[in-house]
């Protein structure tokens, strides 16, 4: 079948790093074109959020800062629950190229799984109910 | 050793590719575990055929048997193997291409309007 684990994808920009640095890693670039809104403390460890008018939101954690040529920060997969510890990796590299600048974002985790983290989750999710849903037949029962 | 993710993922894809099997899961999720006798009542499928589904989503580990009232074994959605599945999904669903062409745009336009100052501020975007 194939469990896509990377996605990349590389494009020439006819702008200098400096400048695509600063569109990917300030909270005006990021809120400009990838958010409506964003704000970043750009360190490693550091928070960074990007909005939506919709309502959407992503947290982003950063990683990795060298500027101007890589930028990597770690964000949950979009579609799993809110609780769930499994996280992607982005990784931005800028190269100059005569006047411009071949970006290239490669994101990677898709296909992790460590055993401990599937067993928490299942044992966690039915279990988290059952004994919830037990304790409420418990509170009842005593009532 | 981790368990085979293209495994798990497959086995969910094939056991919701049939439409009788995409309506016992979905009956497990919206009313919780239950009975092939109380998914025959639900659904518009023989309480045999309910139970061959209910065999094979067990054996693929979607579904768990455990006992229930009047020592009736009652079926339980498993929520491990769907989260390997919405994982496969998210990467499929992951769109870089829409905001790479937003920041070439965004750079290019800001060049542009820097460019042109006295110009019209191109407000291409509304």
């Amino acid at each position: 079948m194939g469990f896509p684990d990377r996605i990349e994808r590389t494009m020439e920009l006819a702008h200098p790093p400096t400048k695509v640095w600063a569109a990917i890693t300030t909270a005006e670039g990021l809120g400009t074109w990838f958010g409506n809104k964003a704000t970043i403390d750009l360190r490693p460890g550091g928070a960074a959020r990007m909005s939506w008018t919709g309502g959407h939101t992503a947290e982003m954690r950063v990683e990795r800062v060298e500027e101007p040529t890589a930028f990597g920060f770690t964000w949950r997969v979009d579609g799993l629950p809110d609780d769930d510890p499994r996280r992607t990796y982005v990784e931005f590299t800028l190269e100059p190229v005569g006047a411009g600048t071949r970006l290239t974002v490669v994101e990677t985790g898709f296909a992790q799984l460590p055993e401990d983290i599937y067993r928490k989750s299942f044992d966690g999710n039915t279990q988290g109910w059952r004994s919830e849903l037990g304790e409420l037949v418990d509170y009842l029962d005593a009532a | 050793m981790p368990p085979d993710i293209e495994a798990v993922a497959e086995q969910v894809f094939s056991a919701l590719a049939d439409p009788s099997r995409r309506a016992i899961l979905a009956a497990l999720a919206a009313g919780g575990p239950a009975t092939a006798t109380d998914l025959a009542d639900r659904l518009p499928i023989t309480r045999q055929a309910i139970a061959k589904h209910l065999a094979l989503l067990a054996e693929a580990g979607l579904v768990t048997a455990e006992p229930g009232e009047r020592r009736r074994v009652r079926y339980r959605l498993r929520s491990a193997p769907m989260q390997v599945a919405q994982q496969f999904l998210a990467a499929l669903a992951r769109d870089w291409d829409g905001p790479l062409a937003a920041l070439q745009d965004h750079l290019d336009n800001s060049v542009r309007t820097k460019g042109e100052h006295h110009a019209d501020t191109g407000d291409r975007d509304s």
